[in-house]
């Protein structure tokens, strides 16, 4: 978890992830941001992000994020 | 049958009245009719298209689903005999098989729109090639364009790609599944709805409720507004602009670019008012196409707000599975060790929306203009994105002038004018031309002349009492749109019968009267000719 | 689902009914009222735009024995104040500008609902055209027409394909972009009747620019030279509608030949054959111009196209005496109710040219 905060906050060094829970909502990411999240994911936790997955219910918050990453490694 | 014709009027007023006359049951039945009537009158050959689109991604669609089930079955009943690895491999192996059926079905659909709408494109570029090195050249054939093709092709195909990522139900009922392919509103022009977004609104019964019929028709009245007072009325100066880009260079760039901002906003954002309105008056939801597009402070922002459908389906469809696809993964993995991480970070990211953009340009129309056009969007993005540290070092260094209004209205202006002068390379000849045009805004001050003396009227056609109405249509729009930020003003209307009729009379006698319809006064028409 | 819906109190479901009974009213009002300002006068420009409308009101005061009908060549060539000044012959002009066979047709057609003349005179260079031309000049032949039957069939056979025939039905929807362009004229003569343009059906004009003589002109040639069969088929329609009713049907030329609009020798012995072949009396005027003393020096106003007033009125005596000789147009100059007509519409001639050659 600690390790995904930081590749978030690598991105936006202004935004508290621990606490945001309106990454997409409020338009903190976009896409281009995503794209860079997964590759850095899929690069530290070996865990590969489909794109069927990209919906603002996984993506909006540090936390919905790293139950996805653990959903997918568990498969 | 365009949208704001005299036929459509009737057309959609009787489908209106008998949606609401029949047994519920039986509405979309009504939908359905008018739109393969709708499709029909368009032109009769272009029914076979759209039907084998229909059918194929309908049945493979089901196809998909009943494997995918079946796998899952599989997997279920015999969980005790398999492992984890034998359930992954499994698993991967009808996904494999189900992909193997989407890709024939994009093939399929994908191939009919390249070969319809791109043949001439391609072969033009062959010849010219082939032009360097002999006389001899091909013929370009003349394949007809069945309406709305580049829509219902993605409508479709959206839906495919859904029902293989197990995020929509296969449709089952054949007939309801063509009505959200050809729904005959939002055939032509989109909004290129999703099929979770609208499908099971077919489903639903609808009664007659003053709310979405008074919204509706208001909606559907501000659409024509804005498409038959300001853009039509504009669109002759934009022909003459770009019509002899030799005599109209500098100023009168820096003017299309204004002109035909309006235009395309009218057009366009018009004709969706119109398509959503009237849906609505039929109890339907489409989705939002547009979000006050000229707002936004940033190209990546516009284009979260203009055609905001088209742009999702790209950003869903191409942008993302093309970014973090396994062989772009392992590019990634190779340039980072071998670029270092800045470059690394940075490669999928760019190649996939430079690629995104080539085909959002290629989508648009098969010429030159529409893939610089794409290409050019792309990379604005790009070094917008790069120049994000400068503008936060900015931003940090004068927060009180960044936080300002003016600030933001400036940044507004600026995105405006940028999208505008990329913009401009819809309406001219060919790409040359675009940029000759372009470039003689810097160099050419011969014509600023015009507007003081008044004779930019003359030259564009444009008489007085047309740009004093435009410009109050302009303000109007403007207004409307600011206070309809939170709730659009039609909702908001259709509370209060008094104020609800005052709005509809105004805009249906507005139009009447100033809308550029029917064959139009020209004086010159009527000069005595002798006989 | 149903007991979720909350019903709409009755007084609000009366204030909506209220509101778009009164909003449909003046919808429908709108029309009604900008209508009349937004048509096209006629009065300063195009002013044969006019022509068809002012028929009405002279046959509402006395019938004619001839009535003229055809393009240009019939109302910028006939002077009905001279027909009766010097014959007694009560004579009407129904010509327009590019007013086609058909439009001719129905003009005929409709003036004979008021009237039955002794003779029709057609001047025959409009059966050149098999098409329509171009939509100005329909509006400029149909929207004066009173509305009958024979009003709806004219519109029908005339429209371009652009057309609609919604918008002869609601003028309002052709001439509502006029809303830039008009003036006091348009309000002035809005509900208030318009002062007459014409002299029963003659369009004066009083200027000169003489014919430049020297310049010895090769008309174009032609591929094919047969006179479109649309248009021959309207002549007979108006050959049977005239002998159903007893009036001589009487084609002319008018004597006028300009390199623009070129009479052929083709054109000439197609309808002279026709002329023999259903004993109609055709006259080309053409080789007449000398013997009725035109001189295209002073007789034309735009360089020999078209007759000024003092070309129109050589060739009206001209004319007017075969009219009375040959067809046996009775003089009416002793009956006193129609000459009291006659007297008045005469004077106003007069009046116009005295106007018009001071202004020249």
């Amino acid at each position: 978890m600690n390790e995904l905060i930081q590749i978030l906050t690598d991105l936006h060094d202004d935004v508290d992830f621990t606490t945001e829970t309106g990454l997409i909502e409020n338009g903190i990411l976009n896409s281009l941001d995503i794209v860079s999240i997964i590759t850095e994911v899929s690069d530290r936790f070996d865990v590969t992000i489909p794109a069927e997955e990209i919906m603002p219910e996984n993506f909006d918050s540090a936390e919905a994020l790293w139950a996805l990453i653990c959903r997918l490694d568990e498969d | 049958m365009t949208l704001t014709s005299f036929p459509f009027l009737l057309f959609a007023a009787v489908t209106v009245l008998l949606y609401y006359l029949v047994p519920k049951r039986g509405q979309w039945i009504v939908l359905l009719t008018a739109s393969v009537l709708f499709y029909a009158a368009a032109g009769g050959w272009y029914l076979p298209f759209i039907l084998v689109t229909v059918l194929t991604t309908f049945f493979l669609a089901r196809i998909i689903e009943r494997r995918a089930k079946a796998d899952e079955d599989y997997i279920t009943t015999h969980k005790a005999d398999m492992d984890k690895d034998a359930r992954k491999a499994y698993k991967a192996a009808g996904k494999k098989k189900r992909f193997r059926i989407l890709t024939a079905g994009l093939i399929l659909n994908f191939g009919i729109l390249a070969v319809l709408k791109y043949t001439g494109f391609t072969l033009s570029i062959v010849n010219d090639i082939l032009g360097l090195f002999t006389a001899s050249t091909l013929t370009v054939p003349s394949l007809i364009l069945p309406l709305g093709i580049s829509f219902y092709t993605f409508r479709s195909t959206g839906y495919l790609i859904d029902v293989y990522r197990g995020k929509a139900k296969a449709a089952t009922n054949l007939g309801k599944y063509a009505l959200f392919i050809s729904f005959f509103p939002a055939v032509m022009q989109g909004p290129i709805c999703r099929y979770n977004d609208l499908a099971d609104q077919f489903d639903t019964p609808h009664r007659a409720e003053w709310d979405n019929l008074s919204a509706g028709l208001l909606r559907v009245l501000w659409g024509f507004f804005k498409k038959l007072v300001v853009a039509d009325t504009l669109m002759g100066a934009v022909k003459t602009i770009v019509g002899t880009p030799e005599d109209f260079g500098g100023m009168y760039v820096l003017l299309l670019i204004i002109l035909y901002s309006a235009v395309i906003y009218g057009d366009f954002t018009g004709g969706i008012d119109i398509t959503i309105g009237l849906s609505r008056m039929l109890g339907l939801r489409l989705t939002e196409n547009f979000n006050r597009p000229f707002s936004s402070r940033s190209t990546a922002e516009y284009w979260n707000r203009w055609h905001i459908t088209m742009g999702s389906w790209f950003t869903d469809y191409v942008f993302y599975p093309l970014s973090i696809c396994s062989s772009m993964q392992k590019l990634t993995k190779w340039s980072r060790a071998h670029l270092g991480k800045a470059v690394g970070m940075r490669f999928p990211v760019y190649l996939a929306t430079l690629v995104t953009w080539f085909l959002t340009g290629l989508w648009h129309g098969a010429s030159w203009n529409f893939i610089v056009w794409g290409v050019l969007n792309g990379v604005i993005i790009l070094i917008s994105r790069e120049c994000e540290p400068l503008y936060k070092r900015f931003r940090e260094r004068f927060p009180r002038l960044t936080s300002s209004a003016f600030y933001g209205g400036f940044m507004c202006v600026r995105t405006f004018f940028l999208m505008g002068a990329v913009r401009i390379l819809d309406c001219y000849r060919d790409v040359p031309v675009t940029f000759k045009a372009f470039a003689s805004m810097f160099y050419d001050f011969s014509h600023w002349g015009d507007l003081l003396d008044g004779s930019v009227m003359d030259k564009l056609g444009i008489t007085l009492p047309v740009w004093i109405l435009v410009g109050l249509a302009t303000l109007l729009i403007f207004f409307v749109s600011r206070s309809g930020k939170d709730t659009p003003v039609a909702d908001r209307l259709s509370n209060r019968p008094v104020l609800w009729t005052l709005a509809a009379l105004g805009l249906a006698v507005t139009v009447m009267i100033f809308g550029s319809y029917g064959i139009g006064f020209d004086a010159g028409d009527f000069i005595y000719g002798q006989y | 689902m149903e007991n979720t819906i909350i019903k709409t109190p009755k007084k609000t479901l009366w204030l909506r009914a209220l509101c778009i009974v009164i909003a449909l009213a003046i919808l429908a009002a709108i029309p009604a009222v900008l209508t009349p300002i937004l048509m096209p006068k006629y009065l300063t420009v195009s002013k044969e735009g006019s022509l068809t409308e002012e028929y009405y009101s002279a046959v509402a005061e006395t019938n004619h024995d001839v009535l003229f009908v055809g393009d240009c060549e019939i109302f910028e060539s006939f002077v009905p104040a001279i027909l009766w000044e010097e014959y007694g012959i009560s004579a009407y002009l129904r010509g327009g500008a590019q007013q086609l066979v058909w439009h001719s047709y129905y003009l005929l057609e409709d003036a004979l609902r008021y009237e039955t003349p002794k003779a029709v005179v057609f001047n025959v260079y409009a059966l050149k055209y098999g098409e329509p031309q171009k939509e100005a000049y329909n509006r400029m032949a149909l929207d004066g027409m009173e509305w009958s039957s024979v009003k709806a069939e004219a519109i029908r056979a005339s429209m371009t394909e652009e057309e609609d025939f919604l918008t002869y039905l609601f003028p309002f929807f052709r001439y509502h972009s006029r809303w830039s362009e008009l003036t006091t004229e348009d309000f002035t003569y809005a509900w208030k009747d318009k002062p007459a343009v014409s002299d029963s059906g003659y369009l004066m004009q009083t200027g000169v620019v003489p014919a430049d003589t020297q310049a010895d002109y090769t008309p174009e040639q032609l591929i094919d030279y047969t006179l479109p069969a649309t248009a021959m088929a309207y002549l007979d329609r108006m050959r049977a509608l005239c002998a159903e009713k007893g009036i001589e049907l009487i084609l002319v030329k008018a004597p006028t030949n300009f390199w623009r609009y070129h009479w052929y020798d083709e054109w000439d012995a197609q309808i002279t054959d026709y002329a023999a072949e259903h004993g109609l009396a055709y006259y080309n005027l053409i080789p007449k111009a000398y013997e009725m003393g035109l001189d295209m020096a002073t007789d034309t106003y735009d360089g020999g196209a078209h007759l000024n007033v003092y070309g129109a009125e050589k060739l009206t005596r001209y004319f007017g005496e075969i009219l009375a000789k040959d067809h046996a147009i009775p003089d009416r100059r002793g009956e006193s109710d129609i000459a009291s007509v006659w007297q008045r519409r005469v004077e106003a001639y007069y009046d116009r040219k005295t106007a018009m050659e001071s202004r020249e």
